[in-house]
């Protein structure tokens, strides 16, 4: 039987207790949203903590997908399953849904939060690579006040985060901007599973023309990684088969895959030139209405 | 700690540690075990309970996360001494061999079914497609479902 070893459990009522709580008992302590990684690593002795600190009576407060002129923002307490249903981020974002289709099943999608998925910085995490193709930021509260760190600077490495031992994320923000669309695509050994190598992409068009596009893998290195390269090479072109193979190019030469049960470095790579050809082509056919 | 929660409707209170989970606490301390508890990864999906009408996997949620939620297993589906159609629909068509996904697999359906009631054969697939039937009855279970939904 398989049970994380001793820990005193305390509830947050509040962002601010919650700070509180953890400004006071340091690095023995540790926030738990949905649970769905924490718990497993606590299961297996990956991690111990003295005090967890349950954070899911902030979900009114945290739970919100909000769209105002110029961006979205949504809370880290926000649900897999919330992410997936939204209609609004469908209209905006359709990369959420593809990728939340392909997140773990519908029962962990139940518990699974946003702040939970960026925070446990897996590489291999889907929600981190959509955020990282969106150029989010992520808004950090702490004893002092909130700070903004774009997604590029909030992965540290492998299973380690921009946020402070007395900090927590409350909300990552997404530039809204018109003419854009989006994709996600993943392949995975069975249903549910996490990616051999997953993909997106976002693109904005204007008279035919990309004015941006951007790219963000996962599990082909130590971050779920964008990609400026492409978005370099793609920006003022029209977009044709032959610049996905291109940015595919970029993508496969670029990202750093190791061999593993997964799959080898060679088919990763290999992978990771598919799935951005093909993100890329779904979300221009998308916005040109044909998808 | 002491924790309290409604369970199937009633209300108990009992004195746990932080880190023992909803699974264990139904079975070992409250007796109910027709919860399940399988391969403790949250990836088959016996432990499947509602936590507030929704179905969650009660091997990866800690009892005392619980507190002051509704929780509801599968000894909570009958209703005054009368099976829930998804029940019915288990024995009509066969739906378990073991029996050991059941529990998990009824509180998954019938959760979809309050959403959903007249949900699609893909729609069953997908809201079941995180659990496990070990004697890949599938076909079955999905038939069951089926039933289920149009007894009702
Ligand atoms: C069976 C299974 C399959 C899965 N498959 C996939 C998959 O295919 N793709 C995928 O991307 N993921 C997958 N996951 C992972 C899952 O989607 C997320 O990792 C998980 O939901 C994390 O969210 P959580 O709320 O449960 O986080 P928790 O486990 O509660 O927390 C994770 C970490 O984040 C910290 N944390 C949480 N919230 C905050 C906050 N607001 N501020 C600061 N720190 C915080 C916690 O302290 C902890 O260190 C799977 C999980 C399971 C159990
Ligand atoms: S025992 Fe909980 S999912 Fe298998
Ligand atoms: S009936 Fe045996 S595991 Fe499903």
């Amino acid at each position: 039987m398989q049970v994380p070893g001793q820990f005193e459990y305390e509830r947050a009522t509040s962002v601010e207790h919650a700070i509180g709580l953890l400004d006071r008992l340091g690095d023995t302590a540790r926030l738990v949203a949905g649970g769905h990684s924490l718990l497993p690593m606590m299961k297996l002795r990956l991690a111990n903590f003295d005090y967890l600190i349950d954070i899911n009576d902030l979900h009114a407060e945290l739970g919100h997908i909000t769209v105002e002129p110029g961006r979205i923002r949504i809370g880290a307490m926000t649900r897999h399953r919330e992410l997936l249903e939204s209609p609004d981020l469908r209209q905006h974002f359709p990369i959420f849904a593809d990728a939340e289709r392909v997140i773990a099943d519908p029962v962990v999608r139940n518990r699974g939060t946003l702040g939970g998925s960026l925070c446990q910085a897996d590489p291999s995490e889907d929600l981190s690579a959509v955020c990282t193709t969106l150029g989010a930021s992520c808004v950090i509260r702490g004893l002092d006040g909130e700070r903004v760190v774009p997604m590029e600077d909030f992965h540290r490495g492998p299973y380690e985060t921009a946020v402070g031992d007395a900090e927590m994320l409350t909300e990552v923000h997404f530039p809204l901007r018109p003419g854009g669309s989006s994709a996600y695509e993943k392949v995975e050994r069975r249903a549910g599973d996490w990616a051999v190598v997953s993909a997106g992409a976002a693109v904005w068009l204007q008279n035919g023309v990309m004015t941006d596009a951007r790219v963000g893998l996962a599990a082909v290195g130590p971050d779920t990684a964008g990609l400026p390269e492409i978005s370099q090479a793609l920006r003022g072109r029209e977009p044709s088969e032959a610049l996905y193979e291109e940015a595919g190019d970029i993508a496969a030469r670029s990202c750093d895959p190791a061999t593993d049960t997964r799959g080898s470095a060679d088919y990763k790579r290999h992978l990771a030139k598919e799935l951005t050809r093909r993100t890329l082509r779904k979300a221009v056919r998308r916005l040109e209405g044909r998808a | 700690m002491k924790v309290t929660m409604t369970v199937n409707g009633e209300e108990v209170t009992a004195e746990i540690e932080g880190r023992l989970l909803l699974v264990h606490f139904l079975r070992d301390q409250l007796g109910l075990t027709g919860t399940h508890w399988g391969c403790d990864t949250s990836n088959c999906g016996t432990c499947v309970v509602w936590l507030d009408r929704e179905p969650v996997k009660s091997c990866t949620v800690l009892a005392a996360m619980a507190g002051g939620h509704d929780v509801r297993t599968v000894e909570g589906l009958e209703q005054g001494g009368e099976l829930d159609p998804v029940q019915k629909g288990f024995i009509a068509c066969h739906g378990l061999q073991c029996g050991f996904c059941t529990p998990g697999m009824m509180m998954t359906a019938r959760a979809l079914l309050d959403k959903n009631p007249d949900p699609s054969e893909g729609e069953i697939r997908e809201a079941i497609s995180g659990q496990i039937c070990r004697c890949t009855g599938y076909a079955t279970i999905v038939r069951s479902i089926r039933w289920a939904a149009s007894a009702s």
